[in-house]
């Protein structure tokens, strides 16, 4: 019974060990603001992702028919032609920012996770559970999502709806944490200011009053490092990692300085070479099966063979648009080819409401695809023939892959087999 | 009231906002298991509430013992413009890096990435060697520098 009842003498629960002079509500506080403001952007562009995949129509839907996809049922647009390229570059991009300052945070308030008694009463017990889930769907979001950018999958779980689901489970801890904590916030912040500490340099680095509640030191050891060089360096290594990824997204000069993102890599010359996804070979594509024989199947209310001949006699379109991953990275190139709202009127669908995609790709869950009212009318939504003046490659879609604007990148669904619209005739 | 914070521990918004939390918790949890391998999700979810505590703990123990060690010497040796954050800057900066791209770096998944990009994933290594390299000498630098200007260096003690 005194196991439970006498503090163990010992690292990390006795508090004289915990002794550098930097920790304590206002540094909690200051990262924490920084720390939300990126989480709050992961969350929206993480969400607006999920929108962007239009779950409810087809077979779109990667995490199922749970109650929350009728949050995300709404159309998405087709303008701007870049905002999914924005939207996602900007969730990976904060997600790895937010790595070094979720480490600081966790720096910070370390000595509390070892209080003694760990569990004071019922609320102490269950708002330490609501921490547990904290502290885990963060780091669990911020891993799955690095790796999964990576092409490493060592989990033995779909990262789709496992990313989708910690992050309900992440955004309701991180909720009734802010509640909780807020009080704490506000009083370090009048206290000692919202900044004025950042005006201290090494000598006069002064611990916050330990209270027995809060993370300062009860037994504060000499500065070696001033709050403002610590936070720099926080930062620092934050805006480090943002820059090293953010060219898959920003391109141009900034991808050839992203040294590490896993989208830097030169893809080769010519008007094909830019980043693929996913090659023809790895998606089980036959020479034959995009041959001189390939014919694209129009469904409507006259159902129409076409040839690639076919196709490059109707009136052609160029738009630039970009391809944008849901990984983050994006790439914009000169499409042209033939509008999808010309092919719903050669099938006898004047007004399409839905537009179902299928590839032939035999497997995988994006070989095929369901697009909305909108973005089949869009005159800039085309079945691309040709790419920067040249014929697709077989790893970009050859003979024909779909190009809208703002659409998700897999669901711009490559080597084309039919096209089915529905809708009314007029 | 009074009585709920006397047998609570806490106020009426305390309570109500870890009920929602557990509450969306839970739902997500009954999501997951309508997935193939929920248990695969749950252990990577408790892994990581506790991954934290074995890695980090350790390790700032480690780090505080050697800096406490290295610090006092630092001081007596190298005077008024100290060496220990010139080596400890440019090793977080690259730990971080590491700790992020390690699946990239290690060459990990490289079927899975050859898969996806068409290119295999060899470069990172050097790359990451490089961008270290380059780090410690630009601290290396800054150190000269500071080191110049104060006159050389001056046992304080």
């Amino acid at each position: 019974m005194s196991l439970l009842t006498r503090r163990p003498n010992v690292l990390p629960f006795e508090p004289r060990s915990w002794s550098s002079p930097l920790r304590g509500p206002w540094l909690a506080s200051v990262i924490s603001v920084g720390l939300l403001t990126l989480f709050a952007v992961d969350a929206v562009t993480g969400f607006l992702s999920q929108a962007a995949y239009q779950p409810q129509l087809g077979r779109n839907s990667v995490t199922g028919g749970g109650l929350d996809q009728a949050l995300f049922g709404w159309g998405w647009p087709t303008h701007p032609s870049w905002l999914y390229a924005f939207t996602q570059g900007l969730h990976v991009t904060a997600g790895v920012a937010a790595i070094p300052l979720l480490a600081a945070k966790l720096w910070a308030v370390m000595p509390r996770f070892y209080k003694w008694p760990p569990l004071r009463s019922p609320a102490d017990v269950l708002e330490r559970a609501s921490l547990g889930l904290l502290v885990g769907s963060a780091i669990f979001l911020l891993f799955t999502g690095v790796f999964n950018i990576a092409y490493w999958y060592p989990f033995g779980f779909s990262f789709v709806p496992a990313h989708y689901y910690a992050a309900f489970i992440f955004v309701g801890a991180v909720a009734a944490h802010i509640v909780i904590k807020l009080p704490a916030m506000a009083r370090a912040f009048r206290e000692r200011g919202v900044l004025r500490p950042l005006r201290d340099d090494l000598a006069h680095t002064t611990p916050e009053p330990h209270t027995g509640e809060n993370s300062a030191p009860l037994a504060p050891a000499a500065p070696t490092i001033s709050r403002r060089a610590w936070l720099g360096w926080v930062g620092v290594s934050s805006l480090g990692l943002a820059t090293l990824l953010a060219g898959d997204s920003v391109g141009g000069f900034l991808r050839k300085v992203s040294l590490l993102s896993p989208r830097s890599q030169d893809p080769g010359p010519g008007p094909n070479g830019f980043q693929v996804n996913k090659t023809a070979v790895a998606s089980g594509i036959s020479p034959q099966q995009i041959g001189p024989s390939w014919r694209l199947a129009l469904e409507g209310a006259h159902p129409v063979q076409l040839s690639r001949e076919d196709l490059l006699r109707m009136p052609q379109h160029t738009h630039d648009l970009p391809i944008a991953c849901v990984e983050g990275w994006s790439t914009t190139q000169r499409w042209t080819g033939v509008r999808l709202i010309d092919l719903a009127r050669m099938a006898g669908v004047a007004r399409p409401q839905q537009l179902h995609v299928q590839s032939l790709q035999k497997s995988g869950t994006f070989n095929q695809a369901t697009l909305n009212a909108g973005q089949v009318s869009d005159p800039r939504a085309l079945l691309a023939l040709r790419v920067n003046g040249a014929d697709l490659s077989p790893d970009h879609g050859f003979p024909a892959r779909i190009i809208v604007p703002a659409l998700p990148g897999v669901h711009n669904t490559k080597w084309v087999k039919s096209l089915a619209f529905r809708g009314g005739p007029a | 009231m009074r009585r709920l914070r006397r047998g609570y521990g806490a106020g009426p918004l305390h309570l109500v906002a870890l009920a929602v939390c557990f509450v969306i918790a839970a739902y997500a949890l009954v999501r997951i298991f309508q997935h193939p391998s929920p248990i695969a999700v749950v252990l990577w979810l408790a892994g990581a509430i506790v991954a934290h505590d074995f890695f980090a703990l350790p390790l700032y123990t480690a780090l505080h013992g050697a800096a406490g060690r290295v610090g006092g010497r630092d001081r007596q040796l190298h005077g008024r413009v100290p060496v220990l954050p010139h080596v400890v800057v440019p090793t977080v900066l690259c730990a971080f890096l590491f700790v992020v791209w390690f699946p990239l770096i290690l060459g990990l998944g490289e079927s899975t990435y050859r898969a996806a990009t068409g290119l295999g994933n060899g470069v990172y290594l050097g790359r990451w060697l490089a961008i270290t390299a380059g780090l410690y000498l630009a601290s290396a630098l800054v150190y000269a520098v500071r080191r110049a200007r104060s006159g050389g260096a001056r046992p304080s003690g």
